[in-house]
This record gives structure tokens, C-alpha cells and sequence, in this order.
């Protein structure tokens, strides 16, 4: 059984023109122990799918799905007490941008070992030592003084990792990391990839990374989902999806890699045409 | 040997926040003593990660922040730069990176076009009118855009936009501040294809500052790695990609991310290796 099994989804916004379907019909699934990697060019529906799954949307959505699993349980049919136990202990998520993520108006301490308490009832002196341990497994050794920290004090880099070790806290069976290194440096993000994906074997955690990198993808995935305007063009493994890409789009996306190019001029996306792979 | 577009001698900034009681001046070298010259119709391309003193280094090469010290020389003649002049304000443009924030909301992109003109030439209406809407088909809009507010344009709408703006004074070189790293991937080939149809075009000269070095190794001819305000290594791209030399230069290439198949078949080997 897959540790998160999704079915059709679709969400739709209420708009002054009319419903918008921001995702349309797609079918999630990840194993546990498997890193996935959500792939699409902004406006495809691939951070909003996965906010749908967290609950984080706002009420002019409107979600359906045939089923939305998480370990066997019915994530569309719970309350949100029920919801709330599992939102931020077993799924957890990461943002885009690190330094607006965080609340500003409290140490990063304090927003660790928040988490703690709610979910694990740490508090005190436990919670502090934890959080000290925590910001050691992300690569901040001084972690004892930077607790004190706010983070306008730290850098985007330091404040990613903030931001991981508040999403590691409590161990999760699923990490969903949205855009985790598009704001930051390429040695940073290097050192941001690798740790997600030492964490991610170490803890045997499920890993969704949502990204428009495909270096990242290389990088990172074991599985890719290519999406584009809200529907899934094509699934495959990483290997097969840089060797022979089926849908055309993942090709014009391939191809449009500045590494790739053939001559003087890179294809550009619009001179292809789309249509999901066969049997997606 | 013609006299190269743009030629930098030792250029440096510093930048100095105000010190207090008991707390002294504290003194920031963004860029420490630059020098290159660069040759018409070339691209040198500016590396290097945020805080480098990438961005300075386009500033001052605009004209828009004076240097602490060097000199700026644009076609051959020195230039003050305290005291720029209206000539020498037209022989450099820029390229902003976020299209969202380099345009007027409130201007319509006819008169964003017009407006070099207007300020820099005695160009009737009429002309102006007719060069900014012959600008907007060259860099591959139609003339229903002329009317048209920059709300209504995509990202890559926008970075034409701009581009088109920058050209409209036929300036002797172009700096490109992270042009294309605000787009997807697909509308980004569109732009740096419109860039090298228009530098084949026009003999265009361009500094092309950027953090990626894929795009990097597509577009630029000269590379120039900065690393705290110093240049640690300037070649040619072959020399550069090929053979890289300072150490930190090294760990930006081990530092992007590789997407070709073999690289991907040496991780999941070596994955398979560790989970067994």
C-alpha cells in the first residue's frame, strides 16, 4: 500500500470569471522510503496540489478527488482535529522562501520547539534539548546560541535549514518540499539537496520535491510526474525520463535546457505540441 | 586593434554605513579593484553568488552609482562619474532582473518605449512613435501591445518590454542583471534566443550577469567569476568551462546541478550502493 495514494484530484477556484481548475484529474502516489519529484513550469498546478493534501488552501478552493489516502486513512473525510494530529508530525512541508516562512516576531527557538510541544509534548528543558539536536542533524552546530536567534538575523540558507528542522521535528513518514532551494545560492542549494536527501535515507522518510529545476530533479528523484497546466503529462522513473521522455512537453522542457543545446538556438517550449503521454 | 566598447581600470566601491557613538564606521569592499575591457559585439558574462558585488559592478558600469575609484572607459573616452553626461548616459542601458518591478504599472508600453526618446533626443511624436512601435515588433510583439498596460503581459512579455526600452537609444552595450533567472524555463530559451538574434543583428554589445552557469555557457563568449568583491578568474568560455583554475570556481561547477543522463546513472548506482 502506498503511504500516500491520490486519486483525481482536482481543485478549482472560485474567480470573478468563473471556476478555475488549477489541478485537473490527478492521480498522486508515493511509497514509503521513495523521493518523487513534482515537475512543471509555474501555473501547473504543482504547489497547489500538494497544499490541497495539507489542507493549506484557501476557502475559495474547492478540493475533490476520488480518494485521498494517507496510510490508509481518509484524509478528505476527517475532522480537523484529526487532521491537525497528523498535519505537521507526519506529513510535514517545507516553503519556497525560508525567510518569509518564518514568524519574524519570534526566535527561531521558540518556533521549534513549538512543534515539540504540540505534537510530542516536549516542553521545558527536553524541548530545548531537542531543538539544540535537531539544528545539529541540519548542519547549525552552535545551535545552543542561535535558538536566540530571530530570523532576520540568519541568512536564507541558515533559515531553510530552520525551516527543515522544524519539518524533521517530529520525525515525518512524508516530507513535501516545495521550491526548498529556489531562492538560494547554488552551493547552498547543493548542500540543501544533500542534506534533504541524507535526512530523507537516513529516517526512511517519503520525500515529494516540487520543483521547475530539472537539474534538481537529476539530482534528487527516484520518480518524476511532469505536470503542466493542471494535468499530469507524464510519470516515469528519473532514468527512463531523461533517457527517452514520452510527452512531448517533457521533451520541450528537456530540450529547452540551456546544457542542451543543439547550435545556436534553444527549441523553445510553444514549437511543441501537448498532449499527456500514452497510458497517464 | 579597435578600441574596445568598454574598458574598466582598477574599479572599486566601498560602502560605508554610518558609525555611532562608540561604534565605529564600518567599512564593506563590494568590489575590489576590477579591470576588463571588452570588444564590440562580444558578451562577457559576470558569475558569481548573491553578495559577490556582481550587482555593484553593473551599477557602476551603468552609471548609476559613482565608483570610489578606477576609471569607466566607454568607446575609449573616459568617463566622470560624478558628472555623467547626456551623451554618455546613452550608451549604456540595463536590463533589470524582475520584469514585475521595472515597469511603470501606470505607463503604457508605447510611451515606456517613447520615453528614452523623449528625454534623450529632439525626436518629433510622431518619430518616437513610430521607432518604439518598430522596437516592439523586433523583439517579437505585435503593435496591438502598443496600447497596452504592463499588467497585461506575462513574465517574458515584460523582459521583452524591457529589453526593447533599453534598445531604444542603440547604446553601445547592454547590461543584463540576471535577465532571465525570474522565468520558467521555456519562456527563458525564448528570451535568450531573442538576445542572440538581436546581438547577431545589431553587432549588440552585452555584460551578462547571472548565477547560473548553464545559461552562462550558452550565452557568453568572455567569463568573469567574482568571488567577495575580487575577480578570481576571467577567461574565455572555453578556458573557463574546460579548464577551470581557482579553487572556488571549481566548487560552483561540483556545485550545479547536473542533468545529463550519465550523472544520474552514477547517483542511483550509488544510492543502490548505500541502501544494500
Amino acid at each position: 500500500m502506498p503511504l500516500l495514494d491520490i486519486k483525481n484530484l482536482t481543485v478549482s477556484f472560485d474567480t470573478s470569471v468563473g471556476l478555475f481548475k488549477a489541478v485537473d484529474g490527478i492521480d498522486v502516489s508515493v511509497d514509503a522510503r521513495e523521493v518523487l519529484a513534482i515537475v512543471g513550469e509555474s501555473g501547473s498546478g504543482k504547489s497547489v496540489a500538494m497544499l490541497a493534501v495539507m489542507g493549506l488552501l484557501p476557502a475559495t478552493a474547492t478540493v475533490t478527488a476520488d480518494k485521498m489516502e494517507f496510510e490508509g486513512l481518509d484524509l478528505l473525510k476527517m475532522s480537523r482535529e484529526e487532521k491537525r494530529r497528523i498535519i505537521g508530525k507526519d506529513i510535514a512541508m517545507i516553503f519556497q522562501e525560508p525567510v518569509a516562512s518564518l514568524n519574524p516576531c519570534f526566535t527561531v527557538g521558540f518556533q521549534i520547539e513549538e512543534v515539540l510541544s504540540k505534537h510530542l509534548g516536549l516542553t521545558g528543558r527536553e524541548a530545548r534539548s531537542r531543538a539544540i539536536e535537531l539544528l545539529q542533524l541540519v548542519g547549525i552546530n552552535d545551535g545552543a546560541e542561535r535558538l536566540g536567534a530571530f530570523p532576520h538575523q540568519m541568512s536564507g540558507g541558515q533559515c531553510q535549514r530552520v525551516m527543515i528542522a522544524m519539518a524533521i521535528a517530529c520525525n515525518p513518514k512524508l516530507l513535501i518540499a516545495d521550491e526548498p532551494t529556489t531562492a538560494l545560492d547554488v552551493t547552498i542549494q547543493k548542500q540543501i539537496l544533500d542534506l534533504l536527501v541524507a535526512l530523507q535515507a537516513e529516517h526512511g522518510m517519503a520525500l515529494i520535491m516540487i520543483t521547475h529545476d530539472m537539474g534538481v530533479v537529476a539530482e534528487t528523484a527516484d520518480r518524476v510526474i511532469v505536470q503542466y497546466k493542471g494535468r499530469k503529462m507524464e510519470e516515469a522513473d528519473v532514468l527512463s525520463l531523461f533517457e527517452e521522455p514520452k510527452s512531448n512537453y517533457t521533451k520541450a522542457l528537456l530540450s529547452a535546457l540551456p546544457e542542451n543545446a543543439v547550435g545556436d538556438r534553444l527549441p523553445t517550449v510553444s514549437d511543441f505540441v501537448f498532449e499527456p503521454a500514452p497510458g497517464v | 586593434m579597435a578600441t574596445p566598447v568598454l574598458e574598466v581600470r582598477n574599479l572599486t566601491r566601498d560602502y560605508v554605513s554610518s558609525g555611532g557613538f562608540l561604534r565605529p564606521a564600518k567599512i564593506v569592499h563590494a568590489v575590489k579593484g576590477v579591470s576588463f575591457t571588452l570588444e564590440k559585439g562580444k558578451t562577457l558574462a559576470v558569475v558569481g553568488e548573491s553578495g559577490c558585488g556582481k550587482s555593484t559592478l553593473a551599477r557602476m558600469i551603468t552609471l548609476i552609482d559613482p565608483a570610489t575609484a578606477g576609471e569607466i572607459l566607454i568607446d575609449g573616452v573616459p568617463v566622470d562619474t560624478r558628472h555623467v553626461s547626456r551623451e554618455m548616459r546613452q550608451k549604456v542601458q540595463i536590463v533589470f532582473q524582475n520584469p514585475y518591478g521595472s515597469l511603470n504599472p501606470r505607463q503604457k508600453i508605447g510611451d515606456v518605449l517613447a520615453e528614452p526618446l523623449l528625454l534623450n533626443t529632439d525626436m518629433s511624436a510622431a518619430e518616437r512613435r513610430e521607432k518604439a512601435m518598430a522596437m516592439l515588433i523586433k523583439v517579437g510583439l505585435g503593435p496591438e501591445h502598443f496600447n497596452r498596460y504592463p499588467h497585461m503581459f506575462s513574465g517574458g512579455q515584460r523582459q521583452r518590454i524591457a529589453i526593447a526600452r533599453a534598445l531604444m537609444l542603440n547604446p553601445s552595450f547592454l547590461v543584463l542583471d540576471e535577465p532571465v533567472s525570474a522565468l520558467d524555463l521555456s519562456v527563458q530559451a525564448q528570451i535568450l534566443n531573442l538576445l542572440k538574434d538581436l546581438q547577431d543583428e545589431f553587432g549588440l554589445t552585452y555584460v551578462f550577469i547571472s548565477h547560473d552557469l548553464s545559461v552562462v555557457r550558452y550565452i557568453a563568449d568572455e567569463v568573469m567569476v567574482m568571488y567577495f568583491g575580487d575577480v578570481v578568474e576571467h577567461g574565455t568560455r572555453e578556458a573557463v568551462f574546460g579548464n577551470p583554475q581557482h579553487a572556488y570556481t571549481q566548487t560552483l561547477f561540483a556545485a550545479t546541478p547536473k542533468a545529463d543522463v550519465g550523472s544520474i546513472r552514477a547517483r542511483l548506482a550509488k544510492k543502490a550502493a548505500l541502501a544494500v
